[in-house]
């Protein structure tokens, strides 16, 4: 496993070290900081309603759609009082996990 | 009747149960490339060694018809033999019996012989071959799972357990040979998971094939679940046979002494190990120099390889042998790697087996991905099973030791009994480059010409501290040795160490982070 593979740079420290990298390793997550203002869903389902549409104002806490997954019904909601900008979903959509299910922004609502 | 066709009449039974599934089932076995439960058992033990038991044993249940069928042996042959002339008991599922699906006759069988095992302190080997859960029994299915489970448990660090997946192991299956000290697996034969690719594309959408899901490569490289990995069934038999013969048969003994042989020559220690820390070589090359024969059997070999671990003997005896690999990931302790490391350690210290650690790691491997797949838990894993074992535990620093990684790797704070030092070994807090950037930040950047200062001060710093002489100073380390002294050193320690005696506090069981 270890055989005839190309060194490579590990920096450890300030330190760079020859060695080998694992497939775990070259294939890790790289961690990105999250935009609040993307909706990802946080396990994978399918998409059994929409409630609302693009430009629609919507209060912190309302219901956005309705994700079902391991036979749960679960309520999306608004993070925060905002704008629908963009769905990237359709109703009946089976959809993986981390996958981008709505774009919002924070609109001050009276 | 005579006693003559009593006993003509037991042969006729016995050979119509023997058939198993019969001949449609047995060549449909055949054709996915595997033996037979009843050949498996025989290309393992030794030859003419294997006794069954309860052969005649039939299901009860009445459901779905159930009554009306006969299922040979219920799915699954037990009994006793011998590997090594050294005693095993054995359960090897026939899945050209109901696809060895697991009813509660079935499991009373593997859990008679479970039971036979952890009594008579011989180790247990069970081939798993079964498509899962009889569901015509419901939960006495279910049943018969947990019983195996809870007697995987109490022989746990008693007797040996050793788990062979020739098949499919899925839903709650897998968490018997997960209980299990060593699990084998075969190319394409193997295939364990909790849920199937047929289950996980209707609830989740996800399509993946049954290889890329659970097959045996997966397990032997990526999810750490498999020991040994094989490209045949006879392979992995050669490989389970090994095994027995390094590890004692219970706790309570010591693995069978071997004829001692010294190391194969040619090898030269010196020859290895490059004195540039930064630079690679393999750790196993280093081992064979110092094992008997130069022969090394490793567990594990795919799985965080950027730790090696495994068997070689000294002087006949077995050892348990931990050691950073700089050739992959430069030797850092990561999360797997921890993992795999402290099971290793466990193991050894429950049979009585004495640990040799060489130690070569720039310390933790860094990243987000790391922190939060929980390297500080994973990491105390190693911590805690080194300060735990009483068996000899001897330590080796081949070049560097920095840092956690330092205290991690069997260090004297941890109650190393011997720990010696080659002198390239550079036992400090970070490497030179990490040090002189926070000891010297203030003179560095005050400098007018700062990189020429940082060079200057590092190589300062390795001047005084990437040496093993500060920590000799000290007595944490007890002699700076000649590489080429290595396997003497070794050896006269584990002589010492030979009635080794000490106590831990007195406790229901201590509570390691897992």
């Amino acid at each position: 496993m270890t055989d005839k593979k190309e060194l490579k740079n590990l920096v450890i420290e300030g330190v760079v070290y020859k060695t080998t990298y694992t497939w775990k390793f070259e294939n890790r997550v790289k961690w990105e900081t999250p935009n609040p203002n993307l909706i990802y869903s946080f396990i994978p389902g399918t998409i059994i309603d929409i409630f609302v549409k693009p430009r629609a104002k919507v209060k912190e806490g309302t219901t956005l759609l309705l994700l079902e997954a391991m036979k749960m019904q679960n309520q999306v909601r608004m993070p925060f009082d905002g704008e629908i900008v963009k769905l990237f979903i359709k109703k009946d959509e089976v959809i993986p996990k981390n996958h981008l299910m709505l774009e919002i922004k924070p609109v001050k609502i009276k | 009747m005579s006693l003559r066709s009593n006993i003509l009449d037991l042969r006729k039974r016995k050979r119509e149960v023997q058939k198993g599934g019969g001949v449609e089932a047995i060549e449909k076995q055949t054709k996915m490339g595997k033996l037979t439960a009843r050949e498996r058992i025989v290309a393992l033990l030794d030859k003419n060694s294997f006794h069954e038991y309860d052969l005649f044993v039939e299901h009860s249940a009445k459901d779905f018809g159930m009554d009306s069928k006969v299922l040979h042996g219920d799915g699954v042959i037990i009994g006793t033999g011998t590997i090594y002339n050294k005693p095993v008991c054995i359960f090897a599922q026939d899945f050209t019996v109901a696809g060895g699906s697991l009813g509660l006759m079935h499991a009373r069988k593997i859990t008679k012989i479970m039971d036979h095992a952890l009594k008579m302190r011989v180790p247990l080997i069970g081939i798993n071959d079964s498509g899962g859960a009889r569901i015509q029994e419901g939960v006495n299915s279910l049943a018969g799972y947990g019983e195996i489970f809870f007697r995987n448990t109490l022989a746990s660090g008693v007797i040996p357990q050793i788990s062979v997946i020739l098949g499919p192991c899925a839903g709650g299956a897998v968490y018997s040979p997960a209980l299990t000290d060593f699990v084998f697996v075969v190319e394409n034969i193997s295939k364990m998971f909790i849920t199937g690719p047929g289950v996980i594309k209707s609830v989740l959408g996800e399509e993946i094939t049954m290889e890329e899901l659970g097959g045996a490569r997966v397990h032997a490289e990526l999810t750490g679940n498999a020991h040994f990995f094989a490209m045949s069934e006879l392979e992995c038999f050669e490989q389970i046979k090994k095994l027995i013969s390094y590890i004692p048969r219970n706790n309570g003994t010591r693995a069978m002494p071997f004829p001692p042989k010294p190391p194969k020559k040619g090898l030269k220690i010196e020859d290895v190990v490059p004195s540039d820390p930064r630079i690679p070589y393999d750790i196993r090359d280093i081992i064979k120099t110092i094992t008997d024969h130069s022969e090394f059997f490793e567990v594990m070999e795919n799985f965080a390889p950027n730790i090696v671990i495994g068997f070689g003997r000294m002087e006949g005896e077995t050892i348990g042998f931990v050691a950073n690999q700089p050739m992959v990931l430069a030797g850092v302790l990561d999360t797997d790697s921890s993992d795999k490391a402290a099971r290793f350690i466990r193991y050894c210290d429950a049979f009585n087996i004495p640990i040799v650690t060489l130690e070569d790691l720039p310390g933790y491997l860094p990243g987000a991905d790391q922190e939060h797949a929980g390297v500080i838990r994973h990491g105390a894993k190693i911590l805690y099973a080194y300060s735990e074992a009483t068996v000899p535990k001897i330590t080796v620093i081949l070049r560097k030791a920095y840092g956690g990684g330092y205290i991690a790797m069997n260090s004297r704070h941890l109650r190393a009994d011997f720990v010696f030092a080659w002198p390239t070994a550079e036992i400090a807090v970070m490497g030179p480059e990490g040090a002189a950037n926070i000891v010297f930040r203030k003179e560095i950047s005050e400098a007018e010409n700062p990189e020429e200062v940082r060079q200057q001060k590092i190589q300062e710093y390795k001047e005084k501290f990437a040496n093993p002489y500060v920590a000799a100073a000290q007595g944490y380390i007890d002699e700076v040795i000649e590489p080429r002294d290595t396997r003497g050193r070794i050896l006269h320690a584990l002589q010492v160490s030979e009635n080794k005696n000490v106590f831990l506090p007195s406790k229901k069981h201590g509570i390691p982070p897992f």
